[in-house]
């Protein structure tokens, strides 16, 4: 058990069995988030129904902290209606890992959050 | 030339003796920034306790103390590198040096038809400056390769030196490889052909012998924090005859013998290339972290971190990582990247991290170089004068847990 550190159960189980993770097709949006300073990639993809996230998922080509805060994110997300979701900050992205982050990994534990920002934004162009 | 006892040595260092996340803390990010010893931080203390005032510019007592622990650390850094005091200019570090560096050169590259080498080995620091001068004034930038050793293919840069240019710049220890460059055939060529030659050795004096001279550079590079000293301090090394002709970069006070309304009189090198109160308490401390260098030797120093990195070969010995550059402790200088198959390096530096391991991940500075390697990042080791093979060891044992349980 380890409950503490970057590398708490909760976290590594979220690495070793992500949640949401694939490409969904037809998605009602899509974008993609890159790190460029270490090579990072995560994609997320929305389905809408009215004003809900139906369904948030994500691919990614990542270190284990990203594709952890991915899957706990779009955990979070999925089932909010778009407004909540578009409310979502780095704070809550930080609690997930239970507060504190180094600012070197800061980026990597952000990277599906600015993802998701964008997709919703994506949507939001499209008039959903 | 007697070997180091690092034990020795950590005691110098109160930091060592730090517990990181439970463990002992082993600091294996040398090329990162260097722990400072008592004797470095006794002297900058002693220096503010006891000496502080402006250096060469009031008559009072405390001023000639301080001028006179300001000429005499200058002397020592001198000493050091085989160059006479008025050879040696102070800057922030030798990201400050080269970027002064190419601003005062930018005559001889930074112009239509004019041509800068460099390699693919080097710090961004030693790219950037030059680079994005030679674009907006005109000139060409050539990045020479490597070679199969992983250091500045010499044939390469022959052939590019035949086509002209006017100045090679390049890095005498790459800091992702620790490859070490044969500066003095690469002088030689240069000076062949006419070239003038810029040395980075960031990754270079505070690891081994290094004599200006022998190496034939006309000017060298590197920062006080990587060698024991403290941040904010650098060296700008360059030949008599070159900076006697050279415009100074800064302007301001202590760099003038007299101020007409029509003109100025410069002051002599090195003062004309230090405008404004130096960094006393910084020149202070890095004189004491060359003494404390000299002490230990630096043949001695050279030969503890190649037995380091000879273990270091030896330990992470595994099909699952791969270990990029030259395997021969003799061609490397303290320094390690790798990668283990299936884990992220910064997943690698933060879970050694919480061992109590302290390493460095991404492409440190060097883009380019990472790139070539064919990795968008890597996780880097690099040691020093009090790094231990037990340390070592923990690294190893930290990787293969990493390996276990990310990948």
């Amino acid at each position: 058990m380890n409950s503490r550190g970057l590398y708490r159960d909760k976290v590594l189980e979220h690495f070793r069995k992500p949640r949401n993770y694939g490409a969904i097709e037809g998605a009602d949006a899509t974008s993609k988030g890159e790190n460029r300073s270490c090579g990072d990639e995560v994609t997320i993809y929305l389905k809408v129904s009215g004003d809900k996230l139906t369904a948030v998922q994500f691919t990614s080509r990542s270190c284990a902290i990203c594709r952890a805060s991915a899957s706990m994110l779009t955990e979070l997300a999925k089932g909010k209606k778009v407004s909540e979701a578009a409310a979502l900050d780095r704070t809550d992205v930080l609690n997930l890992f239970g507060g504190t982050i180094d600012p070197v990994r800061e980026g990597c534990a952000l990277l599906p959050l600015g993802a998701l920002k964008s997709a919703l934004s994506e949507l939001a162009k499209h008039g959903r | 030339m007697s070997e180091l006892d690092p034990q020795k040595i950590r005691g110098d260092f109160p930091i060592l003796e730090r517990n990181i996340n439970g463990k002992p803390l082993a600091f294996l990010d040398n090329a990162a920034t260097s722990q400072k010893p008592k004797q470095v931080l006794e002297a900058i203390q002693d220096f503010y306790f006891k000496h502080n005032s402006n250096v060469l510019r009031s008559d009072n007592a405390l001023s000639f103390e301080a001028s006179e622990l300001y000429f005499s650390s200058r002397h020592k850094i001198a000493s050091f590198l085989g160059a006479e005091d008025e050879e040696v200019v102070f800057t922030k570090g030798a990201t400050d040096s080269l970027n002064a560096l190419s601003v005062a050169l930018a005559d001889r590259y930074a112009k239509k038809g004019g041509r800068l080498i460099t390699s693919i080995l080097e710090h961004h620091s030693n790219l950037l400056p030059w680079r994005t001068r030679a674009r907006k004034n005109g000139g060409e930038i050539v990045v020479v390769r490597a070679d199969r050793g992983w250091r500045i293919d010499v044939e390469k840069l022959e052939e590019e030196l035949e086509r002209g240019s006017e100045l090679v710049t390049i890095t005498h220890v790459s800091n992702v490889l620790g490859t070490i460059n044969d500066v003095k055939d690469i002088s030689r060529r240069a000076h062949r052909h006419g070239a003038l030659v810029v040395l980075d050795s960031a990754q270079g004096v505070p690891h081994m012998p290094v004599d200006v001279r022998d190496m034939d550079v006309d000017f060298l590079a590197f920062s006080g924090h990587k060698m024991l000293g403290p941040t904010g301090i650098g060296v700008l090394f360059a030949k008599k005859q070159l900076l006697s002709s050279m415009e100074p970069w800064q302007l301001g006070g202590g760099m003038v013998k007299s101020v007409e309304p029509e003109g100025e009189l410069l002051e002599d090198p090195p003062y004309r290339f230090e405008a404004g109160t130096p960094h006393v308490a910084g020149v202070v401390g890095l004189g004491a972290a060359v003494e404390y260098l000299e002490r230990l030797g630096m043949g001695s120093v050279r030969k503890h971190e190649e037995d380091l990195v000879r273990h270091a070969f030896d330990v992470l010995r595994d099909d699952d990582i791969e270990i990029y550059g030259p395997r021969d402790p003799d061609e490397v200088c303290g320094i390690i990247s790798f990668n283990v198959k299936g884990v992220h390096p910064h997943d690698v530096s933060s879970f050694l991290d919480q061992d109590g391991v302290m390493i460095r991940a991404g492409y440190h500075c060097a883009q380019p170089l990472v790139n070539s390697l064919g990795a968008s990042a890597v996780a880097r080791a690099s040691f020093y004068i009090y790094n231990t093979l037990e340390e070592i060891d923990r690294l190893a044992a930290s990787v293969r847990r990493a390996k276990g349980i990310l990948s």
